[in-house]
């Protein structure tokens, strides 16, 4: 009796990995086809694999434009590299990128790349396009904030809102991302504190901490307004009952850069592909190829190339559109700093 | 409401087409899960046989940890395992960030405790009633151990299946760990997420269904396996009871 059940172990062990590798074997990606120690087997195959890819840290509004997923096939044909492009929130992109775990930034929240640069994560910061953050809102308008410059719009609804005007919401990402930077340069732009001023300053101001789309969502159902990037209010236009209300005005500009990851374990040929990556942004024609995306999908462009409009922003948030990306260490004068923070 | 219908349609449709890019993400799903289910139940039956099986000191103190750890987030999880596997981390010369190896690790590391605390309560269930029966009839300890952990076959069966249906359910450690890579570590419930991203609601629903249909072939090839066991059911203790 001791021997059947053994046998019905080994049996059951040797179906369940039967199953598996079964299905392993359909994967046509994955480098291992022996489960149980997959963990084990799949680490060489992982590291050789690994000069050949480049990791791209990304934001969840860019990447669910479908953009990168538009150029990823055109790149890796032209430089024979596998590119993995992980979306992640503004923050921990930036965080993944600082610890070494992508070798390319892509955001779009200037003041947080500069600050990147600044401690010597990044190299070859280009700004590569820009586009147009909406503000939308109800139909209605009940806050009546129509083509107003964004600063009065935010204005007018925040003395609406602390007022208990009825109607009046404003749903906020609440997240630290690319969009919430934008809304609080608004706000500071609009000549208020945001962390003493605006949040906490009543019901009407309402911090999801979500995604776009869900924050979309949430205002939608509150018929409040919101802040919000071009890309995903399009995807989600069809389910939400908000329209856009202001779209014009320069704190409302929405710049997207690209960097290369640095630090001092960073490969040299590492370092290349990424600058291979930034070129290939500012290459013509893939600024032609930027200039019509969307178009098919949403009936207009996403996004505004560099080498169609350089939009007029802040001192330094526009990043150089121009010079090839080359550097592969930081200057003489960065590299002590650079240094003590990847210790 | 359209939403759900239309998820219901296009979820058959994906099926019946066998849509190559959504069986591929299943494929992964299942292949990432279930490794993990197979090395954490390989970890948690003989360690919790273990554990129930031995006294020592602060074994009720372990249990309580165990059971606490039901309840670990599953981001949190995925954080640890990515601040160590990291490329800065202690084990980032492992190469394990944005593999199919590393979601392994991590959905491992979540769904041990859970497997192993619900295996120790299947055996301590099963235990009172029979122990003495086997010791009275002159069955030696790995005798006795054997026969237990066969009599807590199902509840065992019930744990594992718990495991699996928590580790392909999860989004903190695949989405951590796999970082929703194209072909590489999309799963479903990364692709979920980020279909939901992108206002498609349809295809999510869809994937939904498809992850549940997964889990049902699954549940049911365990459910077999474990049945097999059956045929010895009436040697148990011996000879048939009742």
């Amino acid at each position: 009796m001791k021997k059947t059940v053994y046998v019905g172990f080994t049996a059951m062990i040797v179906a369940v990995l039967f199953v598996t590798t079964l299905f392993a074997g359909c994967t046509s990606t994955s480098p291992s086809t022996t489960p149980a120690d997959s963990t084990a087997a799949a680490t060489p195959a992982a590291t050789a694999a690994d000069e050949k890819t480049l990791v791209i840290a990304t934001t969840t509004s860019l990447y669910d434009t479908g953009l990168l997923n538009y150029l990823q096939p055109i790149f890796e044909k032209k430089y024979d590299v596998k590119l993995k492009i992980t979306s992640q929130g503004t923050g921990k992109a930036i965080e993944l990128a600082k610890r070494g775990d992508a070798d390319v930034l892509l955001v779009h929240s200037p003041s947080q790349e500069l600050a990147f640069m600044k401690d010597g994560s990044g190299l070859n910061r280009r700004s590569f396009a820009s586009n147009s953050f909406l503000i939308v809102g109800p139909a209605a308008d009940p806050a009546g904030i129509r083509d107003m410059t964004p600063e009065l719009a935010m204005t007018t609804l925040l003395l609406k809102g602390t007022n208990k005007t009825a109607g009046i919401a404003f749903v906020s990402r609440g997240d630290n991302s690319g969009t919430h930077s934008a809304e609080k340069t608004v706000w500071s732009k609009a000549g208020y504190n945001y962390t003493t001023q605006v949040q906490k300053s009543g019901d009407w101001y309402v911090e999801a901490g979500k995604g776009m789309g869900e924050t979309l969502q949430m205002a939608s159902e509150k018929g409040a307004y919101v802040l919000t990037d071009e890309g995903t209010y399009l995807a989600y236009k069809k389910d939400l009952n908000l329209v856009p209300l202001v779209s014009k005005g320069a704190s409302l500009l929405n710049i997207y850069s690209v960097m290369a990851v640095y630090n001092d374990k960073q490969p040299a040929d590492k370092i290349q592909m990424a600058n291979n990556f930034i070129n290939f942004l500012l290459d013509p024609t893939t600024q032609a190829d930027i200039a019509s995306f969307g178009v098919d999908k949403y009936g207009k462009a996403l996004f505004t190339p560099m080498s169609v409009e350089v939009p007029t922003a802040t001192e330094g948030w526009v990043g150089d559109y121009s010079t090839p990306a080359t550097e592969i260490a930081p200057a003489a004068t960065v590299a002590p700093a650079a240094a003590a923070t990847t210790a | 409401m359209d939403d759900i219908a239309e998820g219901v349609i296009q979820a058959i449709n994906l099926i019946i087409t066998l849509n190559p890019d959504v069986m591929q993400i299943a494929a992964l799903s299942l292949y990432i899960s279930l490794s993990a289910t197979i090395i954490a139940a390989l970890i948690a039956i003989p360690v919790g046989s273990l554990i129930h099986f031995h006294e020592f000191r602060g074994k009720r103190a372990l249990i309580i940890l165990i059971q606490t750890l039901y309840s670990v987030p599953t981001v949190v999880v995925g954080l640890v395992i990515y601040l160590l596997i990291s490329r800065s981390g202690p084990l980032g010369f492992f190469g394990l960030l944005w593999s199919p190896a590393g979601m392994i690790l991590g959905q491992t590391v979540l769904i041990v405790p859970i497997m192993m605390g619900l295996i120790i309560s299947a055996l301590s269930g099963i235990d009172r009633g029979i122990s003495d029966t086997l010791v009275a009839l002159g069955a030696t300890t790995s005798q006795k151990v054997l026969e237990i952990v066969k009599e807590a076959r199902y509840a065992i069966l019930s744990a594992v299946v718990l495991g699996f249906g928590r580790a392909i359910a999860e989004v903190g450690v695949a989405m951590m760990i796999g970082g929703n890579i194209r072909d590489q570590t999309r799963v479903l419930t990364t692709a979920i997420t980020l279909e939901t991203g992108m206002g498609n609601f349809g295809i999510s629903i869809a994937l939904g269904i498809i992850l549940l249909a997964v889990a049902l072939i699954v549940v049911v090839i365990l459910n077999l396996i474990t049945s097999g066991f059956s045929d010895d059911s009436r040697h148990i203790a011996g000879g048939p009871r009742g």
